[in-house]
C-alpha cells in the first residue's frame, strides 16, 4: 500500500491542481516537501497505476453534453470482459462497469452514455446494444446532478 | 460561447496534464500561446462553468477503497431531505436524480467494509427512502471522462 509520503500527496491533490505556474510546488508545500521529491514521487505513483491520469473534468452539460443516459443490460458472465472492451471504445461512453447483480435486480454491465440529445443517446445505446447482441436494456436518463466532487482520500479522520 | 482556442484548451487539459515543474508552460507551447494567457483563461474557464476541476484522479481501489453504486426509489414529498442528508457523506461524491424506477443514484467510496454498511443503513432508514439497490462493482472498464468539444 501507500507510505505515509505518498498519502500526504495524495491529501494534498485533494483539492486540485491551482491556477498558478509552479502548481507541484504550491502543492509539495502543503505535503511538506521539495517539488522535486513531490514529481518525481507521483511519477512514480503514475508508473505504479496508482495515479490513473493528471487533466481536467469538464462541467459536460455546460458544454452542451445535454442528453446523459445510465444504460443498463444483462450480459451473461462469458461474454462480459469481451463486451466489456468493446463498449469502451465507444468515444460516447465515459463509464462502463460489471457490477455484480442484486436479488431483484438481474442486470450487471452499465454504461454511461452522453450525447447532445435524447434522440442521438437512444440511438447510440440501440446501436451499442444491437453490435454487441445484447438484450433488453433499461434506461435511466439524469435530471439533475445534486452532488459531483472528487473523491478525498485519507481524509476520513484526519489529525490535525 | 466558446472560442476554437477555448475548445482547444479544454480538448488539451482533458488529456494527460504534465508533471513538469511548469506544466501550464508546456501546454501553453502546443496551443501556440504563452503560459501567463493559459492560466488567465483556464481561470475563467472555471469560473464560468466550463471547467469543472482540474485535479489527480487516482485508482480507488488501488488506495484501499471500495466503490458501489446505489440506487434509491425516494417518495417526491421527501425528495430534498433525502438529498441533503445524502450530500452530507463525504464517500459520496456523484449524486444524480434520474427518471425511471429508481429515481436517485449515488456512489459510495468506503476504506472499510463496515463503514459502508454504517452509512448504507442510515441511509436505508432515511424516511421517503422507499426502495434501494446496492450494485457492487466488480470490473471497472473505462472510467476517462472526456468530452471532445468539435
Amino acid at each position: 500500500m501507500l507510505g505515509e509520503k505518498e498519502r500526504k500527496i495524495v491529501r494534498a491533490l485533494a483539492d486540485g491542481i491551482p491556477f498558478v505556474p509552479r502548481p507541484y510546488a504550491a502543492l509539495a508545500e502543503k505535503a511538506g516537501m521539495e517539488e522535486e521529491e513531490f514529481l518525481s514521487r507521483l511519477k512514480d505513483l503514475k508508473t505504479r497505476g496508482i495515479l490513473r491520469r493528471v487533466g481536467a473534468v469538464l462541467q459536460h452539460r455546460r458544454a452542451g453534453f445535454s442528453a446523459n443516459a445510465l444504460c443498463i443490460w444483462n450480459v451473461p458472465e462469458g461474454r462480459l470482459d469481451g463486451v466489456g472492451a468493446a463498449v469502451s471504445r465507444e468515444p460516447s461512453v465515459s463509464h462502463c462497469y460489471s457490477r455484480e447483480r442484486a436479488p431483484e435486480w438481474p442486470y450487471n454491465f452499465y454504461a454511461m452514455i452522453h450525447a447532445h440529445s435524447r434522440e442521438a443517446c437512444e440511438s447510440i445505446a440501440d446501436r451499442i446494444s444491437a453490435e454487441n447482441g445484447l438484450g433488453e436494456r433499461k434506461t435511466f436518463y439524469s435530471v439533475r446532478e445534486w452532488k459531483k466532487a472528487a473523491m478525498r482520500y485519507f481524509c476520513e479522520k484526519q489529525e490535525i | 460561447m466558446l472560442s476554437e482556442f477555448d475548445k482547444a484548451i479544454l480538448n488539451a487539459v482533458q488529456g494527460e496534464f504534465p508533471l513538469e515543474s511548469r506544466p501550464f508552460a508546456v501546454l501553453a507551447e502546443r496551443l501556440h500561446t504563452d503560459e501567463t494567457t493559459l492560466i488567465a483563461r483556464l481561470t475563467e474557464l472555471k469560473r464560468d462553468g466550463y471547467l469543472r476541476r482540474l485535479g489527480a484522479y487516482f485508482d480507488s481501489d488501488a488506495l484501499g477503497y471500495k466503490g458501489t453504486l446505489i440506487a434509491l426509489y425516494v417518495s417526491p414529498d421527501k425528495f430534498a431531505s433525502v438529498i441533503e442528508a445524502i450530500n452530507r457523506y463525504d464517500g459520496i461524491t456523484h449524486n444524480y436524480e434520474r427518471e425511471g424506477e429508481y429515481n436517485l443514484w449515488f456512489t459510495l467510496q468506503t476504506a472499510s467494509e463496515s463503514q459502508r454498511q454504517i452509512i448504507l443503513d442510515e441511509i436505508h432508514g432515511l424516511p421517503g427512502v422507499e426502495r434501494m439497490l446496492e450494485l457492487r462493482s466488480a470490473k471497472k472498464y473505462k472510467v476517462r471522462v472526456q468530452f471532445r468539444l468539435d
